[in-house]
């Protein structure tokens, strides 16, 4: 079953939270205004990604990555002809040219610089198709996605996007997901992030979280959204608050009617017999 | 005689006429117009005040179905529609991801108007481009205690079970209660 819709609907942030929480195996292609990407993913994490008509060559990423100089690089690609990235690769670190870990340290920047391009994408079709994997001759670096979604979301700078995320702060707390601590190990957070992380409550607002770390709304959002597109954390109703009325007009929360647990045990005897 | 209400939202050409036509014992009442806005045109006609259905019970107990309609200028007939209902079903079009916001804005709402127990119908998962009931759960950030079903609205038993499954959780709900 594919998946598919439009990042006008269904952000880059939400189509990898989706991911990464469906442990989903396969490849995502986004089409782009000027460029179609292509990544690939096993068991929630990125394991190889290319945009455009690049190919992704490896030695196109070391020479990015400032391993390789463009003389090294062009005399690589002539040699090396239809060779492999992982032949290429072994070739490489035997010759001494590079170590394992300038390879995969460039195979996951060229990854992250891709993923991080779509971050600013506002429109364009995509699709999941599952199972999907590269060819097996391509190095393959796995990447979780948590980080990616919190660095990804740091660079979106669309303060309009995060209000329409974000619209209330002052009547909304936050607490931490189900073993936070778990989580807080692989993530890497910021000075002003471990500084949110500290008064998380839900006795606090996220207005309150802000006005206590001399934060303005645009700043205190974009570390929540980071933080619960990641999975850290998510929104509570601050203790002591009634619920609100979204969009409500009465201002209060109507009570249920009161029905006695044989007139529901009817209508289920009644719509099994339908 | 005792009558009870159940309302089925969600948002424009869910399926929640559809729904409740499947289910209902008299020819659904339904207050339909011919679309006139373009960027709604994917169906011919929508509901603009409610959809009515009825299952009788017994001689002492009605259900009444109520659909809401979905495009958000009539939204004012929402919280007429939900006052004193027993609980309520957001039904989502599974195919169509720009409808997905708004499935979860129109779930807040009703969740607003009263604690009542209610559960998320992932509709038309006949089509080859329906997202999964697991994968809107985590699209629309939908609590793991609420109830994720497939359906297809067309499908009498797919129906019955999304109705079954919401009076399960209100009894659940008394029990908690009790």
């Amino acid at each position: 079953m594919a998946l598919k819709g439009n990042l006008r609907d269904f952000s880059t942030t939400q189509l990898l939270n989706l991911v990464n929480l469906a442990r989903k195996t396969g490849l995502l292609v986004i089409q782009g205004q000027t460029d179609t990407a292509r990544l690939y993913f096993r068991e929630g994490k990125l394991i190889h990604a290319n945009i455009g008509n690049a190919d992704g060559h490896l030695a196109d990423m070391l020479l990015k990555a400032g391993k390789l100089s463009a003389e090294q690089a062009q005399m690589i690609q002539t040699r090396a002809g239809m060779q492999s990235d992982k032949q290429l690769g072994l070739a490489l670190m035997s010759a001494g040219y590079v170590t394992q870990e300038d390879i995969v340290q460039s195979v996951k920047k060229h990854m992250l610089d891709i993923v991080y391009t779509l971050f600013s994408w506002n429109q364009g079709d995509f699709q999941f198709d599952q199972n999907l994997l590269p060819s097996d001759d391509r190095i393959a670096v796995p990447i979780n996605l948590e980080n990616v979604i919190m660095e990804g979301s740091r660079r979106i700078q669309e303060s309009e996007q995060l209000q329409d995320e974000l619209p209330d702060l002052t009547s909304v707390a936050l607490r931490f997901t189900d073993n936070p601590d778990a989580r807080l190990r692989n993530v890497n957070l910021s000075v002003e992030e471990w500084r949110v992380i500290s008064f998380i409550n839900p006795r606090n607002t996220i207005k309150q979280i802000a006005q206590s770390n001399g934060m303005d709304d645009f700043q205190i959002r974009k570390i929540v959204y980071g933080m619960l597109q990641a999975g850290l954390v998510e929104l509570a109703r601050p203790e002591g608050m009634a619920a609100p009325a979204v969009g409500g007009r009465r201002g209060g929360v109507e009570k249920p009617p009161a029905v006695k647990r044989s007139v529901v045990e009817r209508l289920i005897t009644r719509i099994k017999r339908i | 005689m005792q009558t009870v209400k159940m309302v089925i939202t969600g948002p424009f050409s869910a399926g929640k006429t559809e729904f409740i036509r499947s289910i209902s014992e008299i020819d659904v009442v339904s207050t339909e117009r011919k679309i006139s806005s373009e960027a709604e045109r994917v169906k011919e006609a929508t509901t603009v005040a409610m959809d009515f259905g009825r299952i009788t019970v017994d001689e002492d107990l009605v259900l009444y179905l109520f659909g809401t309609p979905g495009q958000r200028r009539f939204d004012f007939m929402w919280e007429i529609l939900s006052e004193g209902m027993l609980g309520f079903i957001v039904l989502i079009d599974s195919v169509r991801s720009e409808t997905f916001r708004e499935a979860k804005h129109i779930l807040e709402i009703f969740r607003s108007y009263a604690p009542t127990p209610y559960v998320v119908a992932a509709n038309k998962q006949d089509l080859p481009d329906a997202w999964s009931p697991e994968d809107l759960r985590i699209a629309l950030k939908i609590d793991s205690n609420v109830k994720v079903l497939s359906c297809v609205a067309t499908e009498k038993e797919h129906v019955k079970n999304v109705l079954l499954e919401l009076l399960y959780s209100i009894l659940e709900g008394m029990e908690e209660g009790t």
